[in-house]
């Protein structure tokens, strides 16, 4: 059986004053239908990157090679209408920022009825009784009132519902979450995030679910894929991923998750160390100048993403 | 919201008051007076003569006593009379300010009509070769002022081919067409100046909402460019357009002023040009307080269109 997402061997570039960026360098990964795939990393590892060509959105970027499988389609191979009519339909993303991704002159109801009314046709009564009961679902209090109150009237927590609640609308196979709770309270993040887990649970959806906290991880994801400089560095189910992680960076990131059993939600020291420019990488392992078992070999040449069994990668010279 | 209008109205009150004054002395204190005027055309000269017409027009009186003279008069809404026709000042304004105001709505509708579209098209290219001649048409557009482009259209076309724009007047209600035939000139004269500023600010605030993190929400929808562009971005890009369109509206009157003269239309611009050398003070003061007021006004409804705008505002 194939996966319904398979990105295969992606690059995409920009072009900017410091030179060519590569942002994502030829990732692979693979997502089943209903199944949960966290990508972790780093601010500037590529996640985002990434999840926005799935899409076709990474204008001014440009994909330089590889191949975006969805559903036994060619993304990378599809024009912009045909990509227009995946987006927000079969493919629904929920963006980081639940107090600037919303738009301010338009009501809640309106923007949450849009993808309904684009992609299933209906007229616009319709689609608003749609979108009352979409609100229900995310818990919405008093959902049918709030159909025409403005972004500015919701707080963090219950606009990243409502983001939740429009993608959701069209009842996609697959949800891209970036960072989704990065910006709320750590109270409200928790909340969000089950009901997001829940919900994609429900609907069947699968879920491609961005973060750089593997507490998250832990909890809510089926498989890890982990990202470093633009690449995936290891990726494997999330229980032997967190039981024994085997790149350092991955180490290094377990390392910084606050314990769940203790009060302490205040961050533990990260990995020491600045992550890469992507315009200016050694020609070695993008990780070897913070790595803490860097020898010779990991300066001279970058280690390819290597399998260990059926199920689980790594990039790590130790583990050649 | 009546009670935030009226509010606003009576807030302008001590702005227009003090502009009246401004006008009042600043009128009385320029070179050459209305009774120098008035002997001249006359053949008269005699202290005797110049005494009895101070006095007929209340002229003899200090100045601080003709103004609150005055004002008291504006406040019943009696803007006095003129020296030179002897009619009431309202009349005056009443002939002339409708005409005004169809020149200045009709140079808004073009200026809107060019900036808008070619702004919103300047942003969507760009840096394309599209984005840079919209661009420069603006800046020539800001720099050549509208007399110098109003002169050209009246002498070019008559030297080449013996045609020139309609100079002669028709009140719109007697004929609408012949009106407008003779209004359009200079309307498009004074739209055109007035697009400039408009066209860059468009496409400005339009590169702006473009980057906004609602506008990829609104294309990870599926939606195509054009409902992203007219649902999404425009009332977005719009709410800043408004305020300067707002802060035009004297620009506006100071163009539609001299715009009447090169085309002969008989509006307050021209009222007030012939009030100004024939130092008719009423006149000129009335007209003034006119333009204050219509200003203001202008103002006030570019706030409230904020409210339509933007809902936070609306909310507040
Ligand atoms: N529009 C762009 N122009 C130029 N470079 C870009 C652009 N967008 C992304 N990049 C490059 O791609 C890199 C990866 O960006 P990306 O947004 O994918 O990071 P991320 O992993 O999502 O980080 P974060 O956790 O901060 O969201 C950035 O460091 C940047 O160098
Ligand atoms: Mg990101």
């Amino acid at each position: 059986m194939t996966a319904l997402l398979e990105v295969a061997d992606l690059t995409v570039t920009f072009r900017t004053d410091g030179g060519l960026v590569r942002a994502v360098d030829s990732v692979s990964l693979s997502v089943e239908a209903g199944e949960t795939l966290a990508l972790v990393g780093e601010s500037g590892s590529g996640k985002s990157v990434t999840a926005l060509s799935i899409l076709g959105l990474i204008a001014p970027g440009r994909i330089e090679q590889g191949r975006i499988g969805f559903a036994g389609e060619d993304l990378t191979a599809l024009d912009e209408a045909a990509l227009r009519a995946i987006r927000g339909d079969r493919i629904a993303m929920i963006f980081q920022e639940p107090m600037s991704s919303l738009n301010p002159v338009l009501t809640i109801g309106k923007q949450v009825a849009e993808p309904i009314w684009l992609h299933r046709r209906m007229a616009w009564r319709e689609a608003y009784a749609q979108a009352a009961e979409l609100l229900r679902k995310v818990a919405i209090p008093d959902a049918e009132a709030r159909l025409d109150d403005y972004p500015h009237q919701f707080s963090g927590g219950m606009r990243q519902r409502v983001m939740i609640a429009m993608a959701l609308a069209c009842r996609p196979q697959l949800i891209i979450a970036d960072e989704p709770t990065t910006a709320l309270d750590v109270t409200v993040q928790a909340q969000i995030l089950a009901l997001l887990k829940g919900l994609t649970q429900e609907a069947n959806a699968a879920l491609l679910l961005i973060t750089h906290d593997l507490g998250v991880v832990a909890r809510y994801a089926d498989r890890v894929a982990v990202m470093y400089g633009g690449r995936i560095v290891e990726s494997g189910p999330a229980a032997a991923l967190y039981r024994a992680p085997m790149h350092p960076y991955t180490e290094g990131l377990m390392r910084s998750v606050p314990r769940l059993d203790g009060f302490a939600s205040e961050r533990l020291p990260a990995i020491p160390g600045q992550p890469p420019d992507l315009a200016k990488l050694p020609p070695g392992c993008a990780f070897a100048p913070r790595c803490p078992h860097v020898h010779d070999a990991c300066v001279a040449a970058a280690p390819p993403l290597h399998a260990l069994d059926a199920s689980r990668s790594v990039a790590c010279h130790r583990h050649g | 919201m009546q009670a935030f209008v009226t509010r606003r109205l009576l807030a302008l009150l001590p702005t227009l008051i003090f502009a009246s004054l401004i006008v009042f002395v600043s009128m009385r204190l320029i070179p050459g007076d209305v009774i120098d005027l008035m002997l001249a055309q006359n053949d008269l000269s005699t202290d005797h003569d110049r005494a009895a017409i101070e006095a007929a027009l209340g002229l003899d009186q200090p100045m601080h006593v003709q103004y609150f003279r005055w004002i008291g008069g504006v406040l019943e809404g009696d803007l006095g009379r003129s020296l030179w026709q002897n009619t009431p000042v309202t009349e005056q304004l009443a002939a002339t300010l409708p005409i005004t105001f169809e020149l200045g709505f009709l140079a808004l509708i073009v200026a809107l009509t060019v900036a808008l579209p070619i702004g919103v098209y300047s942003a969507l290219k760009q840096d394309t070769l599209g984005d840079y001649a919209a661009r420069s048409f603006s800046l020539v557009m800001l720099a050549i002022p509208s007399f110098w482009l109003g002169t050209l259209v009246m002498v070019f076309p008559s030297v080449w081919w013996r045609w020139s724009p309609a100079l002669e007047y028709t009140p719109f209600l007697e004929d609408p067409l012949q009106n407008l035939a003779h209004m359009i000139v200079p309307a498009i004269l004074l739209g055109l100046s007035l697009s400039a500023l408009t066209m860059r600010m468009t496409r400005t605030m339009m590169l702006e909402v473009l980057r906004q993190d609602y506008i990829r929400t609104a294309r990870a929808k599926g939606l195509s460019e054009t409902l992203v562009v007219a649902r999404h971005a425009l009332r977005n890009g719009l709410i800043p357009v408004v305020t300067l369109i707002g802060l035009q509206a004297p620009l506006l009157i100071g163009g539609a002023v001299i715009l009447e003269q090169i085309f002969v239309v008989p509006g307050m611009g021209l009222l007030l040009l012939e009030a100004v050398f024939q130092r008719d003070y009423p006149v000129i003061s009335g007209v003034f307080l006119v333009v204050g007021f219509g200003v203001l006004v202008i103002n006030l409804l570019v706030d409230l269109s904020y409210g339509w705008l933007d809902p936070k505002v609306r909310h507040q």
